[in-house]
């Protein structure tokens, strides 16, 4: 048991015993470090001025994170190593490749996000190597913005920026590694103070403990959901048990009955399970997850455990026949994913129970699987609506199966009944689709709000099923059927 | 000017670097090590309190209580303070209308107005405790946007202005050929990176030191004058960079400032105000948006006869800057056309809404929209290319050159600009494949469209356009600039450097920029209508050359050659026919006594403008500019994407080329924000729902063109004499993105064979363009 956080900033180990439970990384870094090259742009992880790296030992290996400092707990940094803008250049001073080429390629005007937009290119570099697309550096952004640049310049520096070969980290990463080493003890950590409670078991049988004792506690995995409110809602949170690290959670295997995902795992370390489990064209949805901070943050069982109806993973697993297992002390239960969602707010959850993992089935030979998100803008956005489909046809033409789940459309994620009904055992040609066009009138009542109208919902869910036919139906598709596909098949202009 | 006159430009060799040179961005390396320092990076001075406001919670109501006693025993609360604290005028309106109280008293006129202010030891209890107050409302009716201003009555915020030429509705009679419309244009959030902020420093017998996030330290400095019942010069406002401004600092930035001087006079403490994201943008005006009514006559050739429009604006619950925006939608009604009898009225109108404000364009882009939509209209009914028809009613050189507030437009290129653009962009064959793609493709379809711009440079308030700087050199040869204007990420400041670079042959480590003080430079304009570089290049040339004028005198007489042949380039100071190093010549010049320090000033020639009559020349210049957008939209979502867009942009001979380029591409994108994924949604409360970047989507890295090309107009000197003949480039690249909105609207005309206006209006967020095509398909749909 130990009493402390310990974790590092630049090369300096900190070890912290009363830090509140819910401090931000980013008020943290700036009002009591004086580390102010990490900017505040919106506080709700959505601009990415505060971006910073987290690295962490993984094995043996060193894993670079970008992330969104201002709704990171500080409590959840235990054992890491963070590395601020401040601790990019050379030890001798000079500017990183990634500083030079944002120099070089006149990527900074006013300069307020620039820090952020380093911070990832840093960390995009380490991540995906040397070798990124024009759209892999889209990806690598979309979670920064710029309102001066128009982007432009920041991509000609990225690019240049992945040309420039190693960095001085690379000769540093014995040292980090070994010193990360240091740092893990295996220690459950029980931090009490006069701002509240921190709890980091070690083990699940520790949570599950934990919980019993404390079921007001509030589990906080990525802190994606739960930073907002903090930051936004002013909420105090008394008692916070960070799982984000327990082994046990953080598993990824496959399973006989599919691919199992452990409540700890993030998007981004799932993303490439799943899309190989789950195949789309483009992996569509899963890049589309928030941004790169928040999907290195923010976990698949998190998105579930919120159960807010615009998640953008619950309708892709429930068409996918995905089971929740959920644990109360030593007690586990499994179920459907879709019977997780009672009502808006509402979970088939006890206090003192939490999300262990899910399960998601590995489809048969003739099940497609798409899912299509709509908002406004094309990345780090809330869907407006995502629908999502696993369509299995049989060698007659038939719809031997079919699932379908929308977010977005009701109060929680919900399946597409009348819909299914309406397509399944039929031949899958245009008058099904005109049928299950309108049975989708009767499966939802959408609200109208800042993201669409309830009439926009409606429609673009029945066109939805019309998308799925001009892809997945008797005549496959001939030709691209989104705007992104088709802009992306052309190439760069050879000018400028 | 009678000095910078004087002189004969000398410098033959530009420095490297210098004016008319790229250079990059002064602060680059400080930008991206975190080290450039925004107001909330510097060291706090010891006790300094952190200030929140309390905002209303009505649209429109009267206060009938407020009980603060939560809040003052909130924890960490240092003091709570509300109108009754004010010393001075309780009054930030910008154009001295008296309508725009500093915290609201009996009165709440919008959803997000300050009431009270709170100081606490942290930010965080500020805001934990600004959340406590109660305060009891009688409502009253609230008017949200145009249609319900249009209801009560139309109450305005400032005179409407009519402009007019000719006869219109005579023209519109005699049309071979007419038609009329209706277009509607969303506002614009700023969406500075950096939020407002100030921090105010208490000094002796009354003095106050306002650092602030501003685009206009001398009206700061003002407002915190009347607010605390000072004179000025007891107040200093200093601003050494903004993390962004777009126009949403030129008067939004009073407010935090004059707050945070209000709580430091009451403390005697340092005192910082940092608006939270949502609550900067529950409380700052934005962009207008605007409904606009359009009749246009015509011939069957695409001539426009005559053009009769109506501009009406959401102007928010006070005037701030509305008066001067609506009008300039007026300037820009026509873009690059000429109208040959034409009458355009305006209608600011009053709302329970956020005081809309200058934003990048300051209501010109919101003309030209309107302009391009009256083209379209144009191109649609007579079946001609809409290029076509820009080309025929583009303004002439000889004739055919007079704009409807009777300026001749002197120095037209749009005629020239279009088809050079066209050319290098292969418009017409990109046209011709487009529509074959949309001929084989069901849900897919592709539209692309060439715009002008034109766009007047000056403020249209005369007296604005002055400006001053204050230049020192130093016995070493170091020189510190100074100047009435603000950086905000344009790159002033290093044009500014550079001005001082080409005229004295020196390198960007001997000269210095210093941040924006009303201390050096008093009586300074606002750093808006692109006239930053304009303005306050001219000023620094003046102040550089009285400087120059006197070293030369010395060095002539000092080493007896003629004034002629003494001269300064990139090696050093030409004296006859020895090089001596320009600090060797300063330190000479000191031990003989001479000054090495002046002020430089500048106003702008020509300009006039009487808005009664509605006569003169209200700018110096247009900055031209034209933009080629292809986009990709899919019929079942709304769908967008931009793949191309092809840039050719007027910046006269560019005082830094990597930097205009850098204002065009980013001013594009900007653009196409607006028209496009930008959109704001208030309740039916007046509440806006859009308050952050989680449901205000400006354009994201994959947003900008797939392709994009920009370009500069090359061997295209300003005719007028501006610094060294460049021209402005803050706003006019932002109308680009109109381009944007022409192209979508091209790609929906292909679901009726191109036969009629799709009557596209903005923004064109996928609920819109898929709202535009059930229109199309199935006739008119029930309201949103």
């Amino acid at each position: 048991m130990r009493h402390t956080i310990r974790f590092y900033v630049g090369d300096e180990c900190h070890t912290l015993a009363h830090t509140p439970p819910t401090r931000t990384l980013l008020d943290w870094l700036r009002e009591e470090q004086g580390r102010t090259g990490t900017k505040e742009g919106c506080n709700e992880g959505d601009c990415g001025a505060c971006t910073v790296l987290v690295v962490r030992l993984e094995g043996d290996r060193l894993v670079w994170r970008a992330v969104n400092a201002c709704i990171q707990f500080v409590c959840m940094l235990d054992g890491a190593q963070v590395l601020t803008i401040e601790d990019i250049r050379a030890p001798d001073g000079t500017l990183h490749p990634v500083q030079q080429a944002m120099v070089d390629h006149h990527g900074s005007q006013c300069g307020f996000c620039t820090p952020g937009f380093v911070m990832s290119m840093v960390a995009g570099r380490k991540a995906a190597g040397l070798a990124q697309d024009e759209r892999g550096i889209d990806d690598m952004l979309a979670g920064n913005l710029c309102r001066c640049t128009g982007y432009a310049p920041i991509v000609r520096a990225m690019r240049h920026a992945m040309e420039a070969g190693p960095d001085h980290f690379d000769a540093m990463a014995q040292d980090m590694a070994a010193r990360l080493e240091r740092l893990r003890d295996g220690a459950t950590v029980e931090i009490s103070g006069p701002t509240g409670s921190l709890s980091i078991p070690a083990t699940v049988d520790g949570l599950a403990a934990t919980m019993q004792e404390h079921p007001d506690a509030r589990i906080v995995a990525g802190a994606t959901d739960v930073g907002l409110w903090v930051t936004k809602g002013l909420r105090v949170l008394p008692h916070v048990v960070s799982i984000g690290q327990i082994p046990e959670l953080r598993r990824i295997e496959h399973r006989p009955d599919g691919l199992y995902v452990g409540a700890a795992v993030t998007w981004q370390e799932a993303r490439a399970a799943l899309a190989d489990v789950l195949p789309q064209p483009d992996e569509e949805v899963f890049r589309r997850i928030g941004s790169v901070q928040v999907r290195n943050a923010g976990t698949v069982c998190g998105n579930i455990a919120n159960g807010s109806p615009i998640g953008d993973g619950p309708p892709v697993l429930i068409a996918a026949g995905a089971r929740l297992h959920l644990r109360r002390g030593d007690v586990r239960r499994s179920m459907a994913l879709e019977d997780f969602f009672i009502d808006y707010g509402k979970q088939d959850r006890a206090p003192d129970e939490f999300v262990e993992g899910v399960t998601i089935p590995v489809p048969g030979p003739d099940t497609a699987i798409r899912a299509w998100k709509v908002s406004k803008r094309f990345d780090q956005d809330i869907s407006a609506i995502l629908g999502a489909f696993s369509l299995t046809l049989a060698p007659d033409g038939r719809i031997a199966d079919i699932r379908i789940a929308f977010g977005g459309m009701a109060a929680t994620p919900r399946r597409a009944s009348h819909t299914e009904a309406a397509m399944r055992g039929r031949i899958w040609d245009e008058p099904t689709l005109e049928a299950a066009r309108a049975a989708m009138a009767m499966d939802f009542a959408p609200i109208s709000d800042m993201r669409a109208s309830d009439w926009y919902r409606r429609t673009v869910a029945a066109n939805l099923l019309t998308r799925l036919y001009a892809d997945c139906g008797p005549e496959g598709a001939r030709a691209p059927i989104s705007v992104q596909a088709a802009c992306t098949g052309r190439g760069e202009h050879a000018h400028g | 000017m009678p000095a910078a006159a004087a002189i004969p430009a000398v410098a033959d060799t530009i420095v490297p670097g210098g004016a008319s040179r790229s250079l990059r961005h002064e602060s680059a390396a400080m930008h991206v090590q975190g080290s450039a320092s925004y107001i909330d990076d510097l060291p706090e001075p010891r006790g300094t309190l952190h200030l929140v406001p309390g905002l209303s919670t009505r649209a429109h109501a009267r206060v009938l209580s407020m009980d603060l006693s939560a809040v003052r025993q909130a924890e960490g609360v240092v003091g709570v303070y509300t109108a009754a604290d004010i010393p001075g005028d309780n009054q930030i309106s910008p154009v001295g209308k008296g309508d725009e109280p500093l915290l609201a008293t009996d009165l709440v006129a919008f959803y997000g107005q300050p009431l009270f202010v709170v100081a606490a030891t942290t930010r965080g209890a500020a805001r934990r405790a600004a959340r406590l107050a109660r305060v009891e409302y009688e409502d009253l009716p609230a008017i949200l946007n145009v249609a319900q201003a249009r209801e009560a009555g139309s109450p305005m915020v400032w005179r409407p202005m009519e402009m007019k030429r000719g006869d219109a509705q005579a023209g519109l009679a005699h049309a071979p050929r007419r038609l009329s419309g209706r277009m509607t244009v969303g506002g614009q959030e700023h969406f500075y990176l950096e939020g407002q902020i100030a921090l105010a420093r208490p000094g002796e017998e009354g003095e106050m030191h306002v650092i602030s996030s501003t685009q206009h330290p001398t009206e700061t400095q003002h407002m915190v004058a009347h607010v605390l019942d000072r004179p000025s010069n007891l107040i200093t406002t200093e601003v050494r960079r903004m993390g962004g401004g777009f126009g949403g600092k030129e008067t939004q930035a009073n407010a935090c400032a004059c707050l945070a001087a209000l709580v430091a006079d009451r403390t005697g403490r340092a005192a910082k105000m940092r608006l939270d994201r949502d609550d900067d943008m529950t409380m700052t005006g934005k962009r207008h948006d605007f409904v606009i009514d359009y009749d246009v006559g015509f011939t069957d050739e695409g001539r426009i006869v005559a053009v009769d429009m109506v501009l009406a604006a959401r102007c928010g619950w006070s005037a701030d800057l509305s008066g001067p925006v609506i009008d300039r939608a007026l300037f820009h009604a026509d873009n690059a056309y000429f109208y040959p009898d034409v009458r355009l009225r305006s209608e600011p109108l009053r709302t329970n809404t956020q005081s809309n404000t200058a934003y990048r364009g300051f209501g010109g882009p919101q003309g030209i929209v309107a302009a391009e939509r009256v083209i379209e209209e144009v191109a649609f009914a007579t079946g001609l290319d809409p290029l076509e028809v820009r080309l025929r009613n583009v303004y002439g050189t000889h004739d055919r050159n007079v704009t409807p507030y009777n300026m001749v437009v002197e120095d037209s290129i749009t005629h020239d600009l279009l088809p050079q653009l066209a050319r290098r962009c292969h418009y017409a064959q990109r046209r011709e494949a487009a529509r074959a793609f949309n001929a084989g493709s069901r849900h897919l379809r592709r539209g692309i469209a060439i715009t002008p711009v034109k766009f007047g440079i000056s403020f249209t308030a005369t007296h604005y356009n002055q400006a001053g700087a204050l230049v020192h050199v130093y016995t070493d040869g170091s020189v510190q600039v100074n100047h009435g204007g603000t950086e905000m990420g344009q790159g002033l400041h290093t044009k500014m450097v550079q001005v001082v670079m080409r005229e004295l042959g020196l390198g960007t480590d001997r000269v210095r920029i210093t941040a924006t003080t009303t201390g050096k430079v008093p009586n300074t304009s606002a750093t808006a209508a692109s006239s930053g570089a304009d303005l306050n290049g001219m000023a620094v040339l003046d102040a550089v050359r009285r400087i120059k004028r006197r070293l030369v005198e010395f060095a002539a007489a000092h080493w007896n050659v003629g004034e002629d042949e003494v001269r300064f380039l990139p090696d050093g100071v030409h004296v006859g026919q020895k090089v001596i190093a320009f600090a060797h010549l300063t330190r000479q010049a000191y031990f003989a006594r001479i000054s090495m320090s002046a002020n430089g000033f500048y106003k702008t020639p020509k300009i006039s403008w009487n808005g009664d009559t509605g006569q003169g020349r209200p700018f110096y210049y247009f900055a031209y500019g034209a933009a080629c957008s292809e986009v990709i939209v899919d019929l079942l979502t709304g769908e967008m994407k931009i793949e191309r867009v092809d840039i050719l942009h007027d910046a006269g001979e560019s005082l830094n080329p990597v930097l205009d380029i850098g204002q065009i591409e980013g001013g594009f994108v900007q653009g196409a924000g607006w028209l496009t994924c930008e959109e704001l949604v208030w309740d039916g409360a007046g509440r806006l729902r859009t308050h952050a970047p989680s449901t205000y989507k400006i354009p994201a890295c994959s947003d900008r063109p797939r392709v994009f090309n920009v370009d500069l107009l090359e061997n295209a000197p300003n005719r007028e004499h501006t610094i060294f003949r460049s021209k402005a480039v803050g706003e006019p690249p932002f109308v680009h993105g109109v381009s944007v909105l022409q192209a979508i609207s091209d790609a929906l005309a292909s679901l009726d064979g191109y036969r009629t206006c799709p009557r596209l209006d903005a923004p064109a967020t996928p609920e819109m363009i898929l709202r535009t095509v059930e229109r199309m398909r199935n006739g008119p749909l029930p309201a949103a």
